[in-house]
């Protein structure tokens, strides 16, 4: 199978719903990069490239809304979660409209062009926002299912897509792969300890479970794809059947996956958790493998945690 | 404009100002000076302009209206009341804990509201799009918006003026309620404008200055916007106004920007109010 990614599985997704006269695209200047390029090239008279002013083309795509329109916006990440946040929670939450910020080169294998562009707080801050749903899928298949979910659900969402092409996890791009929104998928099940992924990190957990079944090490691992609304009863139960939880993400430790599932745990069922993440530090410029090993984001690194989660276990 | 169409509009306004004191006097909160001043562009606009109807407020063809200095809210309302989008003594509940009329305007739960606004900068840019929804689907709506002198401050604004340029957006009429002050002073002060008109018209869009009070010439500018429809370009209104205009000692003066009257102040503004209303309707 080969390689793509999540932003490539996007541009093509939109144009296998494009044919809908309701959807409309937007863009700043990233058409390319974002592959909304792609619906562009097959539904020009609905792609609306808005130049480099983000706050406008949020705003904009809001009041495309009002008028029944399913609004797509796309820019990388960080400008389309950071620059034109308060545009997407005062014009698109708040009046609960049909807003897809879907953004990519989130997290830190943007690579080398560095900190200013490797968005490693839009989890913590689009899951903080009323009406707003939240989606980070692991592999181009399952990003196709999470393009469909958010155009077949009412209301805003927002979903990150990555830079880099990556092996699947799911199946091959296209097929109807197994992807409920705000259920968590289980890629295996285990006993001794839960690993609870999203986006590029489930891959790495693969890897992880490989390195702890070979030590003997039985681990359930959950693709939690939504991070709100979160699959509380999926956390509860890995908990109850494994006692110990280990979240994985590429995105800053404060506030993403980690946070909300440890939120679904103290409330309901407490046990050791351990977080994998950027430790509340901005990236830096690499090659994405180095820079995955720069911050520990790798399957060994997953491996580490889910043994140091065990023993916290009484 | 006959004179009595005029007489039926100024007596409008003066209901409107009447309602704008009265709910801010009741919230003990909000925004009389610029609800004031943008109070009769609000008035000949649901009177003379838009096509929009109570009995069904979310009609896909209906006109848009977007204010954008959202903070002006208590003038939409009383627009909206005072033509039967809901019960117009829902004004003196206005920000109130269980009342629909918020602090700001909220689409979701206000009749006749087309976009949540408060944050400035914002409205503008969601009736843009509004307008490219128009033009997408090539329907015949248009959308007004009004923006206060302040508000231009926001580089957001001149995002939305140059994408609307940009799309030909001829289906979208902007009115500038330039009443010189916003809350820390003059706009001249705090940061100035610069030539507005001459800033407008380089970004595209065809321009007018006005009175913002006189229905003659609100008319006009309305009479030339629709004129331009066709031409590919929007239209903006700068209304010259006065901010607390209607009630003498809120005219001009920017400490009544944000701020309540006491129930003696209160009084002054309502015998001011009513016995403009009484010379009207006698
Ligand atoms: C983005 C944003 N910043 C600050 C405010 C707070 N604020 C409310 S009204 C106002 C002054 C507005 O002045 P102007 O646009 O001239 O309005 P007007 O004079 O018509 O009342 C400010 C700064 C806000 N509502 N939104
Ligand atoms: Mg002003």
């Amino acid at each position: 199978m080969g390689k793509m990614a999540t932003r490539e599985a996007y541009g093509r997704t939109l144009q296998e719903i494009g044919s809908d006269e309701k959807i409309v695209v937007f863009d700043a200047d990233l058409a390319g990069s974002t592959n909304t390029g792609r619906f562009k090239k097959d539904f020009p008279e609905r792609f609306f490239d808005m130049g480099i002013a983000e706050a406008n083309m949020v705003a904009c795509a809001a009041g495309m809304a009002t008028c029944g329109k399913i609004a797509f916006v796309s820019s990388f990440a960080m400008f389309a979660t950071e620059r034109a946040c308060e545009q997407i929670r005062n014009s698109v939450c708040y009046p609960n409209l049909s807003v897809k910020v879907c953004a990519s080169h989130a997290g830190i294998t943007v690579g080398e062009d560095g900190a200013s562009h490797q968005c490693l707080e839009d989890l913590s801050i689009m899951r903080s926002l009323p009406n707003m749903k939240v989606i980070c899928p692991a592999d181009a298949a399952s990003a196709r299912m999470a393009v469909k979910a958010a155009y077949e659900n009412d209301g805003p969402f927002y979903v990150r897509l990555a830079r880099l092409a990556t092996d699947s996890v799911y199946g091959e791009f296209g097929e109807d792969v197994d992807f409920t929104l705000g259920k968590a998928h289980m890629v295996k099940d285990g006993t001794d300890v839960t690993i609870i992924a999203c986006g590029y990190m489930v891959e790495q957990a693969v890897e992880a479970l490989n390195i702890l079944e070979s030590e003997g090490i039985s681990a359930r691992l959950l693709d939690m794809h939504t991070i709100k609304p979160i699959d509380k009863e999926a956390v509860i139960k890995a908990s109850k059947d494994t006692g110990c939880i280990v979240t994985c993400e590429e995105h800053s430790i404060i506030g993403g996956l980690g946070s909300a599932v440890a939120e679904v745990l103290v409330e309901n069922a407490p046990c050791p958790m351990l977080r994998v993440g950027v430790k509340d530090v901005f990236g830096r410029s690499g090659t994405p493998a180095e820079l995955m090993a720069y911050y520990h984001l790798t399957g060994a690194d997953i491996a580490e945690k889910a043994k140091q989660a065990i023993a916290l276990k009484k | 404009m006959t004179s009595e169409d005029k007489k039926s509009l100024e007596l409008f306004s003066a209901r409107m100002r009447r309602w704008v004191i009265e709910g801010v006097y009741n919230a003990k909160s909000g925004h009389p000076g610029g609800s004031l001043s943008c109070t009769d562009i609000i008035c000949y606009l649901y009177n003379r302009v838009l096509n929009v109807n109570p009995e069904n407020p979310s009609d896909p063809d209906r006109d848009r209206f977007v204010l954008s200095k959202g903070h002006c809210a208590p003038a939409l309302y009383s627009a909206l009341g005072l033509k039967g989008f809901f019960d117009v003594n829902e004004i003196k509940n206005l920000r109130k804990i269980g009342s629909f009329l918020q602090g700001h305007p909220c689409k979701a739960i206000t009749p006749g509201i087309d976009m949540s606004t408060g944050s400035l900068g914002q409205g503008i840019s969601t009736a843009v799009g509004m307008a490219l929804a128009g033009k997408v689907d090539k329907k015949s709506y248009r959308v007004f918006s009004v923006l206060g002198d302040g508000e231009m401050q926001e580089g957001e604004v001149w995002e939305a003026l140059m994408s609307a340029a940009h799309y030909k957006l001829d289906n979208i009429c902007a009115f500038l309620d330039y009443n010189g002050l916003q809350i820390d002073g003059k706009v001249d002060d705090v940061m100035s404008l610069g030539d507005i008109e001459a800033k407008t018209k380089a970004f595209g869009w065809e321009t007018v200055v006005i009175d913002g009070h006189n229905f003659d010439e609100i008319e006009g500018a309305v009479e030339k916007f629709k004129a331009n429809q066709g031409s590919g370009k929007p239209f903006f209104v700068i209304a010259k106004t006065h901010k607390g205009k209607g009630v003498s000692f809120m005219t001009d003066d920017p400490s009544w920007h944000g701020c309540a009257p006491k129930e003696e102040q209160y009084n002054i503004a309502v015998e001011e109010l009513d016995a403009k209303i009484k010379e009207l309707e006698g």
